[in-house]
């Protein structure tokens, strides 16, 4: 290869057209072609000697772009007129021009006007050099400061969860990769050793320094305290911050475990405020979330699809969440799903299961849908349009129907406008351009109408259109739950609730006040908690547990057994008695059986939650299983 | 002096031909016609021509062997003009001024004085002055003249030659030949391999012959070794003999003999094939450019040559590194240090001082039996020690105490200058001794200065207001000081072209600076204003650094020399010359009686600076040379070039004794801890890298048979020895300083 290259080397001279060029442009016409050849090897060589000579310059102004500079001073060096007017840091502009055969590269020299510089302001003044210290070792440790590197960066990152073994770590870890490296060299062969090699990885520490403790307690008070000012600032934090990488376990779980607390305390700012640290972290270029996703991703689904997030679901906008979930979930999908994890088909069998069940509540069916039809056009062609006519009967029964409860109503109302606005712009792509009102509601049933006109509409402004679906922030529309300063008092149980990982101000908590009765009269009884475990056994498998049921007895899922004994168990047990009535209290389960890290936030406890069984409340269990390492992911889901 | 100059090496130098175009047209007007007026000058025109031809033979002879002088005596005498060693009379461009500068020879006076005897001996250098007007660049061109005449004969030493198409037989017969030989010789007679190809493809240039040159560059330089690949680029643009003349790689090629080193046995087998083969055109070039260093043993492996070779010009010669070097340190002058302070300061160390206070009256009872290794006291003439320079040792040695032991389980802290918005134009840094003081030379041709103590830098009063201070009180040096002038940092203009090397005196109160507008200058770092600019160069200068005891200095550039330089004189006291391409780093040996420098060369070079001689030449690089680094104790040097590794060499027995490979790009800056344990490296890649020295110097096993054949076994232990790797936020790493106490230091600029 190398004697390939430098034949190339050997071979390159300017072409003679050139030369023609060039003479042209100086005013000499008729250039001999002999001429030609001998200048244009002429002119080669001396290039390729200014060239190298300018190479120089390079290496002792401590460079590894050439510049215009080091040309100019490698012409000096030849006693050679530099180039005058080239200056620029950055690249030439070189135009290509080719016309009569002749192709040309150029350099555009524009007309000034020189009053059009005098008039202008003058541009800002670039800052002066300046010295700054920083740590770069500390007795040999490199501490993770802002001005060093990430421990790991992103690249690293993703093949250390997508290729355990070849991760190979800067700076203090170096030893310990090499000692890897020996024993990966010496046992080549065998599987069984090589799983043996991956417990052996070079365990990386999660102690996490003084200040990064602080870090971490500011960062989370921040992010889900009342002040709005103080969370713009920390999500801005989180969503830059090179050094993040030590504490993204702990972020996960925050999160993870918040979620699953304020779902069933209903407390829809905190899920909001959570999903934003979700979508920061995302955002985050340095942080590479796959290791995470077990967490993230039940939590982000929870948020999709439960039933109930908010209290009072008649007038808080818990659609916007919804939302704006369904979003990071597709965002998500699209960054890390991968043909051994498969997530994105996994949450897609997840949403339709629950999609085309009958018996579910109308907010989680519209959960369903906002998360698929975020996937894109795609998933809703295939899934939501299919099902338009059945989804239109239900809302056309509901709407038209005996006012069942203004719950459902306003559920229907919802999941109508999220279908018109997600099915339109499809259908607006794939179906030919008369729009008959007859023929939609002849192919689409009761929604066809309104599709209609939607559709019309999506033609006129489908860039539009366009543009907001991209769109992934989240703006919430509903005022902030109060939250009343004496939280003592809660209803059943107050104190053991509030989950030790999260730092709540003394101002605030967790926790909204909920009042002893609800103030409607049928509010959804069962919830979808989607749970994962905290991070910690990485070689186990977690299968998250979703379930709901009407039935008297709890529903128990087991997890298939693994390899791994420290298979972490999450149960979740949800029972209600059928038949209750509205203001009867349900008991609820919560048993997390988890490896000797469970934190004391796990342990089991009970709740007490005004509920009542709906009609419309449902059965089977959505089961999200995730397995850490990809290999072994060979079960399907349930 | 000067005649050391023309005398330490085989004469090669850059500047005669990158000159050429001046040259050409001082000598333009006088050609044919100079030679009668030269000659009418001195002595009737030389008798018969076969008479001539011999005086023309030893005059080669003798300017082959150096011996200028003689050949300078030896050609007054029998009256021949100058340009009669030029047996072409072809690129007569050297001829006039080539005269006068055998007359400028004699001493080492000033330009000046050289141009008026240049004028009253050669009629035709008196036009010189009048075509350049600059005095420096005139002296330039004059010193540069008696490489010229050699260029010509190395090129006409082409011409005679064979059938071109039989190249490619010979070079394969030649390569089939030592593909079949035994494995133990296998390896050494591949080194022939490269110097055959370039000698034979040059050849086949200078002989007009483009085309088979070319099939002949395709056909076999796939087969060279990868470090040379360089090389070969240059060579490969070289497709006429028009290009040979002003080419420096060709001339450094032609002008020094390419050395190999084989065993007997090798030698033998190869000079047995080529008789019996009447091989006569490989082994012309073998007897006419190559040097052959044969010695008895055992054949070296391919790994022992790799290890050495790589330099433009093969090995060193073994008698090369042969000459004595004093490498030990010199006597510190005995300080009294004061006692009291110590005490006082002890309080919270109590055990520290005192453990190692017996350990420095050891060290210093040692150098007072007078190290072997260490050269004479008075071997240089050195600054006598001031005052304040007397503070200082005793700040240092107080300093010294509480100085952190290093080890391979106890690593340096590192604090790291960032310099910011550099816009990537920072291209040299230095750091004052005591850690006072940080400079940088930056690609606008400034230097910046920054005290990074609360101490601000100030400047010394105008005179006028000098002149109302009362200099009869204690705090008259305090006094002179201008309080309004404090500030952190000060910038530092003169240069007029980027400042590639700076260098703080020991004392702090001077700055260097080299720059590529050819010149140093000297900075008072008490006024902050320029005081001397050393002119000399000419073309840029890469590299300049203090000696360890001020005074002198050294700097190297493009113009292939190193000048040694008294802050005093505003000439060169030494000029060092012998390598084959830019001087890219200069460092001073702790003793200043050495000098080592890098250069693009791939070599590796150490003078002596009493009398010039080049004492010591180390190969092995593959990439030119941008750092080095003497270990504290004067035995090791340390270098990184552009190939992104680390050598060690042992300067006593002048071996290479260790390579730490891990870094990825150039290496710019190597530092040695105080005590020597830990070696730094700092690169371009945006790391720093810490070396266990003390192991790698430590497992050496130097007995008698290596450091006589100076065929060494290294062990590929870099990983072991490797102690840490620190990244940078994409800053490559320019400088490295390790403090009085042990805390390295670090700086670079941020790029973004």
């Amino acid at each position: 290869m190398a004697e390939e290259r430098r034949q190339k080397q050997c071979s390159v001279v300017l072409p003679t057209e050139s030369m023609k060029a060039m003479a042209e442009s100086v005013g000499v016409g008729q250039l001999q072609e002999d001429s030609c050849v001998a200048l244009s090897e002429e002119v080669s060589y001396r290039i390729k000697e200014i060239a190298q000579d300018a190479l120089k310059f390079m290496h002792h102004g401590k460079r590894r772009k050439l510049t215009t500079s080091d040309i100019d001073n490698a012409l000096k060096l030849k006693n050679v007129e530099p180039l005058y007017g080239f200056q620029s840091q950055e690249f030439i502009p070189f135009r290509f021009a080719s016309g009569g055969g002749r192709e040309l590269h150029f350099y555009e020299e524009k007309e000034v006007d020189l009053s059009d510089i005098i008039n202008t302001p003058l541009p800002r003044v670039p800052l002066d050099v300046s010295l700054k210290a920083h740590w770069l070792s500390i007795e040999g440790v490199q501490p993770s400061i802002p001005e060093n590197p990430p421990p790991a960066s992103k690249e690293q990152q993703k093949t250390e969860s997508t290729e355990p073994l070849k991760v190979v770590k800067p700076g203090q870890e170096e030893k310990g990769t090499i000692q890897g490296k020996g024993q990966s060299t010496t046992t080549p062969d065998g599987k069984g050793k090589e799983k043996g090699l991956i417990r052996l990885k070079p365990r990386s520490t999660h102690e996490l320094s003084v200040e990064q403790q602080l870090y971490y307690k500011e960062i989370t008070e921040a992010c889900v305290g009342s002040c709005e000012a103080k969370r713009a600032e920390a999500l801005q934090s989180i969503a830059t911050d090179p050094g993040l990488y030590q504490m993204l376990p702990r972020f996960s779980t925050f999160i993870s475990e918040g979620v699953r607390v304020n779902v069933v305390q209903n407390n829809l700012a905190l899920l909001i405020y959570l999903m934003r640290m979700v979508k920061a972290l995302m955002d985050n270029p340095t942080l590479y979330l796959e290791k995470y996703l077990h967490e993230l991703i039940p939590a982000v689904v929870t948020c999709i699809v439960s039933k109930q997030l908010c209290l009072r679901p008649d007038v808080d906008n818990h659609w916007a969440l919804r939302d704006f979930a369904a979003r990071l979930m597709a965002q998500s999908c699209k960054t890390f799903s991968t043909t051994t994890n498969n997530i994105q088909s996994r949450v897609t069998k997840t949403l339709t299961k629950s999609l085309f069940d009958d018996k579910t509540q109308w907010t989680t069916r519209y959960g369903c849908i906002a998360g698929l039809a975020e996937l894109g056009a795609d998933v809703i062609k295939t899934l939501i349009l299919p099902r338009l006519t059945v989804e239109g009967a239900r809302i056309k029964a509901v709407m038209e129907g005996p006012v069942v409860s203004n719950i459902d109503k306003i559920g229907a109302e919802h999941v109508q406008t999220l279908l018109l606005k997600h099915c339109a712009s499809v259908i607006a792509k794939i179906r030919p351009q008369p729009d008959n009102v007859e023929q939609y509601r002849a192919e689409y049933g009761y929604l066809g109408p309104m599709l209609c006109s939607h559709v019309v509409k999506a033609r006129t402004q489908a860039t539009l259109q366009a543009q907001q679906v991209n769109r992934t922030t989240l703006t919430i529309t509903q005022p902030r739950p109060t939250l009343s300063v004496s939280q003592s008092g809660l209803t059943g149980s107050g104190g053991p609730r509030t989950p030790s990982i999260i730092k709540v101000p003394s101002s605030l908590t967790l926790m909204s006040p909920r009042p002893g009765t609800p103030s409607q009269p049928s509010p959804p009884a069962t919830k979808y908690i989607v749970m994962g475990t905290s991070a910690g056994a990485a070689s186990t498998q977690q299968v998250i547990t979703l379930s709901s049921s009407q039935s008297a007895s709890p529903v128990t899922s087991t997890v298939p057994s693994a390899t791994s004994t420290l298979q972490p168990l999450v149960k979740l047990e949800s029972g209600g008695t059928p038949g209750l009535t509205a203001s009867r209290p349900l008991q609820k389960y919560i048993v997390v059986s988890l490896p000797s890290s469970a934190s004391s936030s796990l342990e089991p406890k009970s709740s007490v939650l005004p509920t009542s069984i709906s009609s419309a409340s449902l059965d089977g269990g959505i089961k999200l299983e995730r397995s850490e390492s990809p290999g072994v992911s060979t079960q399907s889901p349930h | 002096m000067y005649i050391k100059y023309i005398k330490s090496e085989p004469p090669s130098d850059g500047f005669g031909n990158s000159n050429a175009n001046d040259g050409r047209l001082l000598s333009s007007s006088p050609g044919a016609g100079t030679g009668g007026t030269a000659t009418g000058n001195n002595k009737p025109a030389p008798g018969p021509p076969e008479e001539q031809q011999t005086l023309l033979a030893v005059l080669q002879f003798l300017k082959k062997s150096k011996l200028a002088e003689s050949a300078e005596i030896l050609r007054r005498e029998a009256g021949l003009p100058e340009d009669a060693l030029d047996p072409k009379g072809t690129d007569a461009s050297g001829s006039g001024p080539g005269l006068a500068a055998g007359s400028g020879q004699v001493d080492g006076v000033d330009a000046s004085s050289l141009l008026s005897r240049v004028t009253v001996s050669s009629s035709a250098a008196a036009q010189a002055p009048k075509k350049d007007s600059s005095l420096a660049a005139c002296f330039y061109s004059l010193s540069a003249s008696p490489d010229q005449p050699d260029v010509s004969v190395v090129l006409s030493a082409y011409s005679q030659q064979g059938d071109p198409s039989l190249y490619d037989a010979y070079y394969s017969g030649l390569k089939r030949f030592i593909e079949s030989v035994l494995d133990c010789h296998r390896a050494e007679l591949s080194q022939l391999f490269y110097p055959l190809f370039v000698h034979m493809y040059l050849e086949l240039v200078y002989n007009n012959n483009e085309s088979v040159a070319k099939a002949f560059f395709e056909k076999f330089s796939g087969d060279q070794e990868c470090y040379y690949e360089q090389d070969l680029r240059i060579l490969s643009s070289l497709t006429k003999k028009e290009h040979m003349k002003g080419n420096e790689t060709l001339l450094d090629f032609r002008t020094s003999k390419f050395v190999l080193r084989i065993s007997r046995d090798s030698y033998q087998l190869l000079k047995r094939h080529l008789q019996e083969r009447q091989n006569n055109q490989i082994w012309n070039i073998i007897q006419e450019h190559l040097y052959i260093d044969i010695f008895d043993g055992m054949p070296r492996s391919k790994s022992q040559i790799d290890a050495m070779s790589g330099s433009l010009a093969g090995e060193a010669r073994r008698e090369a590194n042969k000459a004595k070097v004093f490498y030990g340190l010199l006597k510190e002058p005995e300080i009294e240090l004061p006692l009291d302070d110590e005490d006082e300061e002890a309080e919270n160390e109590e055990g520290k001082p005192k453990k190692k206070k017996p350990k420095k009256d050891s060290m210093g009872s040692k150098s007072k039996k007078q190290d072997p290794n260490a050269p004479l006291q008075t071997r240089i003439p050195l600054p006598e020690l001031k005052d304040s320079d007397k503070l200082d040792k005793i700040m240092y040695m107080k300093e010294s105490t509480k100085r952190i032991r290093l080890g391979s389980d106890n690593l340096p802290s590192i604090c790291f200058y960032t310099f910011l918005n550099a816009y990537q134009g920072l291209t040299a840094v230095d750091v004052t001794d005591d850690s006072s003081l940080i400079a940088g030379g930056f690609a606008d041709s400034t230097v910046r200065v920054w005290s990074v103590t609360p101490k601000k830098l100030r400047k010394v009063k105008s005179a006028a207001d000098l002149n109302l201070i009362d200099k009869e009180s204690d705090d008259v040096l305090e006094r002179i000081m201008d309080e309004k002038t404090a500030s952190e940092l000060k910038i530092l203009y003169g240069h007029s072209g980027p400042v590639y090397g700076i260098s703080f005196s020991p004392d702090r109160n001077y700055l260097l600076s080299s720059s590529e507008d050819g010149t140093i200058r000297l900075w008072s770092l008490q006024t902050f204003t320029c005081l001397v600019g050393y002119k000399g160069h000419n073309y840029p200068v890469w590299d300049t650094q203090f000696s360890p005891y001020g005074y002198y200095f050294v700097s190297g550039g493009h113009d292939r020399v190193a000048r040694l330089w008294a802050t005093d004189h505003y000439q060169p006291l030494r000029i060092f010359a012998g390598h084959l391409a830019d001087i890219t780093c200069t460092r001073f040996h702790p003793n200043s009686n050495y000098v080592a420098t890098g250069s693009s060369d791939r070599t590796i070079r150490l003078w002596d600076v009493l009398n010039g001689n080049c004492v010591r030449i180390f190969t092995g690089h593959k990439g030119p040379i941008h750092a080095l680094a003497f270990s504290p104790n004067g035995k090791f040097l340390a270098s990184g070039a552009t190939d992104g590794r680390v050598l060690l060499w042992d300067i006593g027995h002048g071996l290479m004794v260790g390579e730490l490979k891990g870094h990825t790009d150039t290496i710019y800056s190597l530092r040695f801890s105080r005590d020597g344990e830990i070696l730094a490296s700092g690169s371009m890649d945006n790391t720093v890298r810490l070396w266990d020295a003390m192991k790698a110097f430590d497992d050496l096993e130097t007995d008698d048979f290596t450091a006589a054949t100076g065929h060494i076994h290294l062990q590929d232990n870099s990983q072991e020895l490797l102690l840490g790797t620190y990244m940078t936020k994409s800053t490559p790493v320019l400088h490295l300083h390790f403090t009085r106490r042990n805390l390295l230091l670090a700086a670079g600029a941020y790029n973004p």
